[in-house]
């Protein structure tokens, strides 16, 4: 009897301190190695990040010529006046000109020089002249109450306005659309991103009639490349050229014996892109958008080519661009050449018109060009880079507005991810760079506010980077949906046989404690 | 009066600024895409899945004629059809029995091939997270004006659809696919066809706006193939697509036609099964959706209205810029593959077997003739 009451202990004991081990070693070792591995993220900090608000400040200096203010209001308006203007100059251009010596004022500032009524510097109808560098010209009436909105108004053209922002948070919140200007705007120009790849390619169709000779390199150096250096803060640009013979458009243009030209109207274009679009080589490397500037010389047959508009008019350029791909330009080559002429014909192309066009077309695509200036405004023309510095400030500002708000949007669509779906395995890297994209973007909208444009600029750059970086990794893939049934399906058969058995040991313990304690109760009863 | 004056000369302003504007910008607002991108997934191997290859095929096709080119469109295969040992006709992929349509052609360029169609491929070429070595070709690099066709086929069931025989996607991750896309802003538009048995089950989960999506069968049916070639042996089509190549036969890039009509492709009485379409999360109404809007590839043009006058002259390019000619490197080691003279080898005296042999030769002779006939050596 001692016996089975030992062997009895024994086996409550064993049972007890199996069930002990699979409890308190057992499930978590399991636990431990089937979570997966997430790094720590920023949560706090991202949320914030959702209910961002964005401020910008750009400095603008005021300063009053003599004679704009009298003595009284100049102790009212606590602004600097200046000495010397050059009031005698002939155009608004010469004193623009000369008022850079003055000083050199930071990226995204501002300097109005306000300038008596009766000045003749600007012609009449004219009010405010806008430089070619952060300057602006204003005459303004006696009355200093006109003074603000008027400025105002110049920093709503020079640096950025309601509309534009709004349609570079256009990733962010999606408003509904403002006129349909800004529509075929946001449509037009390429999104921010950290390089393009700009192509010129040569179409000539008939090599037997003419051998096409253009200087490209000396072109790019000499026409684009200023340009795309004064717009290295915003993108990397790269540069190629080819020349593709035999090319076609995939359009037949009509006769028009008016003209006794040939005529390729406004709706035909929109299919000439497509057929020579394949035979245009990429870069493979490099996953950057791609601006095609092609220069099509039309055969021998059917020159002169030109484009006609809505209005069955010739277009002047005689050239027309896609949004977001690039442009094509049309140029005739039959004026160089007599009825008596030996084929091959040696044809050079002059770079400085075709250029033209295509940096014009250029300004478009990447976004610089803005609507026409309001009344009363006269804009400098454009210098030999192509760009006014306060284009490129106006480009910066809204570039930067762009870049948090899709680095934001980036960061918190991938928390939320990240968050819904437990399965997915967070690597270290990610966090740093998630981690990295949120104290970028928080410095960025710090420097924002600050007015300093530059590092604004810089800041969101490096935002935008870490932000996509993170959320393209590879890894983050979540091929792990295991609907709950599967998740059954595969452990029964693994812990149910060993669970049985000391289930129903510590069952059977439990009801032997139980009728001890009954038959103790009944005893002392 | 100089307000009325004011008033009535900015009222003709506006108009004549509403006019240019609507006359430059009027072709924008018909749809919001600037371009187009195709996903064409073939999800089945095996010689007798001959006709997911065809459909697949098929669509490509049209999509090409429509006018998207090569580099937006990403081709998975998941078998090789064309070059198969039991294809009776070598370097062809019929679409109709009695061969009338050759949908392989000469010009067909395939992204994805055999065992590279797996479901991580596909889901990384959805939502963008491919390794920073794939090359542009095999990347499906959309932006948010971008409209996008995906049309899957292969064998499917009840929520999910099979690929290579081995591994399966549920509708719950295509529908999560397709948010994450939505949330990087990686299309404007997209069109979902599927043509496999129960194909609409697969859509039944989307929940990201701007999908549209159409499907071949509903749920508890089964897509049928069309018909089978006695020549070839196997079924060229399935009957969803047939009817939908014949249809997209019909429309060129400058057509009208629109959704609606593609609804109405195949009805009960060709297909068996009935098709079905979802538009409930689609923003703009399916009736004013061109079909060229997801299918072809138009693209919007603008004139170029101004241009700047460049008057510095061009610097000549310094005699630095030596032009370099390059050449090819030999790609195969021609001359090792082919065989050639061997070259002269310097003498080594005879190795270990010769030389075994020679003394073996030796001790025998001298074994049976003796030894005096050593003095004859030395």
């Amino acid at each position: 009897m001692a016996t089975t009451e030992v062997e009895r202990r024994r086996g409550q004991l064993a049972a007890l301190s199996i069930a002990a081990v699979v409890i308190i070693v057992g499930v978590p070792l399991w636990w431990r190695t089937t979570e997966t591995y997430r790094a720590w993220l920023p949560v706090n900090q991202i949320n914030e990040l959702a209910n961002l608000q964005l401020q910008l400040s750009a400095d603008v200096e005021v300063v009053f010529a003599r004679g704009t203010v009298t003595p009284e209001q100049q102790k009212k308006v606590p602004t600097q006046v200046v000495i010397s203007l050059c009031l005698f100059c002939s155009s608004p251009l010469e004193a623009d000109l000369s008022l850079h010596t003055l000083s050199e004022s930071p990226c995204g500032s501002l300097v109005v020089y306000v300038i008596p009524e009766s000045s003749t510097l600007l012609p009449e109808d004219v009010d405010v002249y806008i430089g070619q560098r952060r300057t602006a010209l204003l005459r303004i009436e006696q009355l200093l109450a006109h003074l603000e909105p008027r400025i105002k108004q110049v920093l709503q053209v020079m640096s950025f306005s309601h509309t534009d922002i709004t349609a570079a948070l256009s990733d962010r919140v999606r408003l509904s659309p403002g006129n349909k200007e800004s529509i075929a705007d946001s449509m037009r120009a390429f999104k921010s991103s950290p390089g393009y790849e700009i192509t010129f390619s040569l179409l000539n169709p008939d090599p037997k009639s003419h051998r096409v000779h253009w200087d490209i390199e000396g072109a790019v150096q000499t026409y684009i490349q200023p340009l795309l250096t004064k717009l290295a803060p915003l993108a990397n640009f790269s540069i190629d050229s080819q020349t593709l013979y035999y090319a076609m458009l995939g359009v037949n243009p009509r006769y028009d014996s008016s003209r006794s030209a040939y005529t390729l109207n406004s709706d035909s274009l929109a299919h000439v892109i497509n057929p020579v679009e394949a035979r245009l080589g990429s870069n493979a490397a490099s996953s950057n958008p791609v601006l095609n500037f092609l220069l099509y010389v039309p055969d021998a047959h059917h020159s002169p080519l030109h484009i006609h508009d809505h209005k069955k008019q010739e277009v002047l350029s005689n050239a027309f661009h896609s949004p977001r791909w690039g442009g094509i330009m049309v140029y005739n080559v039959n004026g160089f050449y007599g009825p008596e002429a030996v084929f091959p014909v040696d044809i050079n192309i002059n770079m400085a018109k075709v250029m033209g066009v295509f940096l014009a077309q250029l300004r478009l695509l990447l976004g610089v060009q803005s609507s026409a200036p309001p009344p009363g405004f006269l804009v400098a023309p454009c210098s030999s880079t192509g760009l006014a510095d306060w284009e490129l400030d106006r480009l910066m500002w809204s570039r930067t507005v762009e870049n948090v708000a899709t680095a934001t949007t980036t960061i918190t669509s991938l928390a939320q991810l990240l968050d819904q779906i437990g399965n997915i395995v967070i690597n270290d890297n990610i966090a740093q760079q998630v981690s990295s994209a949120v104290t970028s973007l928080q410095l960025a909208v710090a420097e924002l506010e600050a007015g300093n444009l530059g590092f604004a600029l810089q800041y969101s750059k490096e935002a935008i980077l870490a932000s996509e970086r993170a959320f393209f990794d590879p890894s983050l893939l979540h091929l792990l949906y295991f609907p709950d049934d599967q998740k059954f399906a595969i452990y029964i058969p693994l812990f149910l046989p060993m669970c049985v058995p000391i289930l129903l040991s510590l069952l059977k313990i439990v009801s032997e404690a139980r009728q001890k304690r009954r038959e103790r109760q009944a005893k002392k009863d | 009066i100089y307000l009325f004056t004011y008033f009535f000369f900015l009222l003709l302003y506006i108009a004549f600024m509403l006019f240019i504007v609507f006359d430059n910008a009027g072709q924008f607002f018909s749809s919001g895409h600037t371009n187009n991108w195709a996903v064409l997934v073939c999800t089945s191997r095996f010689w007798f899945n001959y006709r997911h290859v065809a459909n697949t095929l098929s669509v490509y096709r049209s999509v090409k004629r429509l006018g998207i080119p090569d580099s937006h469109i990403v081709l998975m295969l998941a078998d090789d059809m064309a070059c198969n040992h039991r294809n009776p006709k070598p370097a062809t992929v019929f679409s109709h029995k009695n061969m009338e349509l050759n949908v392989y052609g000469d010009d067909v360029e395939v992204d994805y091939r055999g065992y590279e169609v797996t479901v991580e491929n596909f889901l990384r070429v959805l939502t963008g997270r491919l390794p920073p070595s794939t090359p542009r070709s095999k990347r499906l690099l959309s932006d948010d004006r971008s409209n996008i066709l995906i049309y899957l086929t292969g064998h499917g069931g009840n929520g999910f659809l099979k690929f290579q025989d081995s591994e399966e996607i549920s509708n719950v991750e295509l529908a999560d696919a397709f948010e994450q896309m939505w949330q990087k802003r990686r299309y404007n538009e997209l069109l979902f066809i599927i043509d496999t048995c129960q194909g609409a089950s697969m859509y039944e989960r989307f929940y990201s706006p701007n999908l549209m999506a159409l499907a071949s069968s509903q749920v508890g049916e089964d897509s049928l193939s069309h018909q089978p070639d006695l020549a070839i042996g196997v079924h060229l089509m399935d009957r969803y697509t047939f009817y939908l190549l014949e249809f997209l036969e019909d429309i060129h890039p400058a057509s009208k036609t629109n959704m609606n009509d593609l609804f109405k492709v195949c009805p009960k009485s060709q297909c068996v099964s009935t098709p079905g379409h979802r538009t409930d999360l689609f923003l703009r109404d399916p009736g004013s959706v061109l079909i060229t809007d997801f299918f072809g590839s138009v693209r919007k043009v603008e004139i170029t209205m101004e241009t700047i006058n460049l008057t510095d002259p061009i610097n000549p390019v310094n005699g630095e810029l030596q032009i370099r000619k390059y050449s090819y490197v030999d790609q195969l080691p021609v001359s090792e593959i082919i065989h050639q003279k061997p070259k002269q080898k310097d003498w080594h005296p005879p190795d270990g077997f010769i030389l075994g042999l020679w003394t073996l030769i030796l001790l025998v002779f001298f074994k049976l003739y003796g030894m005096k006939h050593l003095k004859h050596i030395f």
